[in-house]
């Protein structure tokens, strides 16, 4: 294979599952903002949103102001925004259009469709009224193409780079998250909390899909640090760190196996599935949660990297 | 001005011609709004499949769709015997001219045509003089343009010897075709095109360097997905199972071509590049080309890899050569050339050029080395402003410039906003020259959707048929 055909392979699965999240975010932070309450708070939940997606400081410049109708617009359609769904779909396409001979007819054309339907919305045309079902089809969209790829895609090494993009990605999303709200989850906050608190957990479930999956698997109220151990260490979450490290590892072995080279980045990622399977959520808050995404968030990018050097492409 | 035209379907006297028999049938069944609805059915299959090509107006690049019409265009198998027979001599012909030209120039000699006409042309490539590709092949896939003007009558209008297109077409339209009317292949019995990509990489295996101790690895080399073909270009490496690549997926290093894998480096042992020769390799040709693999030329010399088609095949079908092609089957086979050319007057020669500035009103006019049909002036859809201003490009330049007469191409009912009517269209059969020479019974059938218009080309809104050939 091409290094170039893996690069487009592995970052066009990034920007599917980046689309994928930006939607989930846009419509928790709508839907926080639809909450009644004092002042500006609306004003904070959009910061944050706009900072675990990296683009607080693109919004900043462009618009000075937060406001939804900006914020809304700025995360969906916004070509300037790297980060838009509008910039993922159509990178996400070009990379499938550039590498037409490594994918599936059918997930060529599922991404097209998504594309060509989504390109032709006109921004002004998405009412509050329209965009919970626009979101909603856009989940749907990216879980079309991930299923048409897991059923369709050879497992080769076409396979494996797109599974290491999707789950890179994803584990960068979900420490995002989590380290923009960490605040949230810190134990003093339980004190001041009330009624607000909660639901930011709740939000911070919602925004992986995890709110209903979190009472199968504990049982019990929401506690700030069982939320926390949830998404960081319980591999039963499909978008916790430790499955999305799993999925990774599996993925470095199977490419392993298929060149019949074992490489150094196995042993990196090795180490990271230690550390999340020796973790322990207690400890992780005595030495600081922040400081323990902050260099999760590090190591997932450098592994990222190292995989890109090991196999000839680079990002 | 020709007034009346041969109809695919209803010939010159206006019943049906038997190879239409059951399609006109059909469509005598069918209502025109049913019909624009299959059509418009058809679009949204190649759009999702993103069957698209680019177009630059305005400077930015947009996709479109090359509008395609449901009514076929019909050969029967006589008329292709005959076609089939005329293509495979021509393009022996072609590539035993393209021998000789970078070798013994042994046709100039005989003083057959202007050695001038040679050397001074652009598309003549010094560096290939005393090549030996395998084979002794230049041009391994050729598209040859057709026109027919009667019932006996098919001329060639064009050779294309350097990067033919649209043959990606050929098998989508069929494929779009049966998909949604196979009743109508259940009642025809229409050859199949589908071995195309097969033909094709059993063409370019067959070319690749002597004495590999391995399957020769073979890769498609695209300017980029901006590139009009870029579909075809993936389509076909999709199909043969080989690599697509870019100029900068390449790399020569210790005298041979390799390309970077997830593995480092693998040699390319056949490459079938879609790009110009101007861009193949700054250090020999264009030296800001940003598309092609610097010392790539070295490589093809030195035999370690095979380009197809090679650089410097485009002298072939130079239009200046063009009027020298019969002359050329002659020369090398021996024989009179089975398909005639449509006779072309040279603007170099001072007797032509007088006769078309006297004429302009009524021939098509081309520049020497343009293609998809920009550049040209059809003499009589022209207006007197448009004709004068050629006048003056011509005067300029007259060795720039060749003339036709308007030809009374053939037309095949079409669906238009008012229903069936007669477009006038041609026929571009492809055709794999290497250890033996394959030609796929079929071909792209291209039909200028303007009423009256005599210009095919996609770039200029021509559109486009599936093209059958029908067995015994």
């Amino acid at each position: 294979m091409l290094g170039r055909t893996a690069n487009d392979l592995f970052w066009l699965s990034r920007y599917v599952e980046r689309a994928e999240n930006m939607a989930r975010l846009l419509e928790v932070g709508y839907r926080i903002v639809l909450l009644p309450r004092e002042g500006q708070g609306f004003h904070e939940e959009w910061r944050s949103t706009l900072e675990s997606t990296g683009c607080a400081e693109s919004y900043e410049r462009k618009f000075g102001q937060i406001n939804t109708r900006d914020v809304v617009d700025f995360l969906l359609f916004d070509p300037d925004n790297p980060s838009s769904i509008y910039s993922c779909l159509s990178a996400a396409r070009r990379n499938a259009r550039a590498q037409r001979t490594a994918m599936t007819r059918d997930m060529w054309e599922c991404l097209n469709s998504s594309w060509l339907e989504f390109s032709a919305i006109k921004p002004e045309s998405v009412t509050s009224n329209a965009l919970p079902g626009l979101l909603d089809w856009i989940r749907g969209r990216s879980a079309l193409f991930r299923g048409t790829m897991l059923n369709t895609i050879l497992r080769n090494d076409t396979y494996y780079f797109s599974q290491l993009g999707t789950f890179l990605e994803r584990a960068d999303n979900t420490a995002r998250i989590l380290d923009v709200k960490y605040y949230v989850l810190l134990p003093s906050s339980e004190v001041v909390g009330g009624g607000i608190d909660n639901f930011q957990w709740v939000a911070i479930l919602r925004s992986v899909s995890a709110h209903r999956s979190y009472r199968w698997v504990y049982k019990e109220n929401y506690k700030p640090w069982r939320i926390a151990e949830y998404l960081i260490l319980n591999k039963q979450m499909p978008r916790s760190l430790g499955y999305s490290y799993v999925e990774v590892e599996t993925a470095l072995e199977g490419l392993g196996d298929y060149y019949h080279h074992r490489q150094a980045c196995q042993a990196t990622v090795a180490n990271t599935v230690t550390l999340l399977d020796c973790g322990d959520i207690n400890a992780i808050f005595q030495s600081g949660l922040h400081e323990f995404l902050q260099d999760f968030i590090a190591r997932n990018n450098k592994l990222g990297a190292e995989i890109a050097d090991t196999y000839h492409f680079s990002g | 001005m020709v007034t009346s035209y041969f109809d695919e379907m209803y010939g010159s006297g206006g019943t049906v011609r038997q190879p239409y028999a059951m399609v006109a049938e059909w469509l005598g069944t069918q209502r025109v709004a049913d019909l624009k609805s299959k059509h418009d059915e058809a679009e949204a299959l190649f759009r999702r499949t993103g069957i698209t090509f680019s177009v630059y107006n305005d400077n930015a690049p947009a996709e479109r769709l090359i509008p395609f019409d449901i009514v076929p265009r019909i050969i029967s198998a006589s008329e292709w015997r005959q076609l089939s027979a005329g293509i495979e001599q021509r393009v022996r012909a072609l590539n035993a001219f393209m021998y000789d030209i970078y070798h013994r120039q042994e046709i100039l000699k005989a003083g057959r045509i202007p050695a001038e006409l040679i050397v001074q042309n652009e598309a003549f490539v010094p560096e290939m003089i005393g090549v030996e590709p395998p084979l002794g092949i230049y041009s391994h896939i050729i598209g040859i343009d057709i026109v027919r003007t009667s019932e006996n009558e098919f001329l060639v209008l064009e050779d294309n010897t350097r990067t033919p297109s649209g043959v990606s077409y050929m098998l989508e339209n069929r494929e779009t075709m049966m998909h949604m009317f196979p009743d109508l292949f259940s009642r025809n019995r229409v050859a199949p095109v589908e071995n195309y990509p097969i033909n094709l990489l059993r063409t370019l295996e067959s070319v690749a360097p002597r004495g590999l101790d391995r399957e020769p690895v073979i890769a498609v080399l695209t300017p980029g997905l901006y590139n009009s073909a870029y579909f075809e270009h993936a389509f076909l490496a999709d199909e043969m199972g080989v690599e697509i690549v870019e100029g900068r997926d390449l790399v020569v290093r210790d005298g041979a071509l390799h390309m970077q894998t997830t593995l480092g480096l693998r040699q390319v042992d056949v490459l079938y590049r879609r790009i110009d020769d101007d861009f193949l390799d700054p250090l020999v040709f264009r030296k800001d080309s940003m598309l092609g693999v610097p010392g790539v030329m070295d490589v093809y010399r030195s035999g370690r890899t095979t380009i197809v088609n090679a650089p410097g095949a485009g002298i072939a079908d130079d239009k200046a050569i063009y009027s020298y092609i019969p002359e050329i089957i002659e020369f090398y086979t021996g024989r009179a050339p089975i398909l005639k050319n449509v006779p072309t007057r040279n603007c170099r020669r001072p007797d032509d050029l007088a006769y078309v500035l006297e004429n302009l009103d009524k021939l098509v006019v081309k520049e020497v080395h343009g293609s998809g049909g920009y550049g040209m002036l059809v003499g009589p859809a022209a207006s007197a402003a448009e004709i004068e201003a050629f006048r003056r490009k011509l005067t300029a330049r007259p060795s720039n410039y060749i003339a036709q007469p308007t030809l009374a191409l053939s037309t095949c009912p079409t669906l238009v906003d008012a229903g069936l009517a007669p477009r006038h269209l041609d026929l571009r059969p492809f055709v794999l020259i290497g250890d033996q020479v394959r030609l796929v019974p079929g071909g792209l059938t291209r039909v200028a959707l303007r009423q009256g218009s005599l210009v095919v080309n996609s770039s200029q809104g021509g559109g486009t048929k599936d093209t059958w050939v029908l067995q015994d």
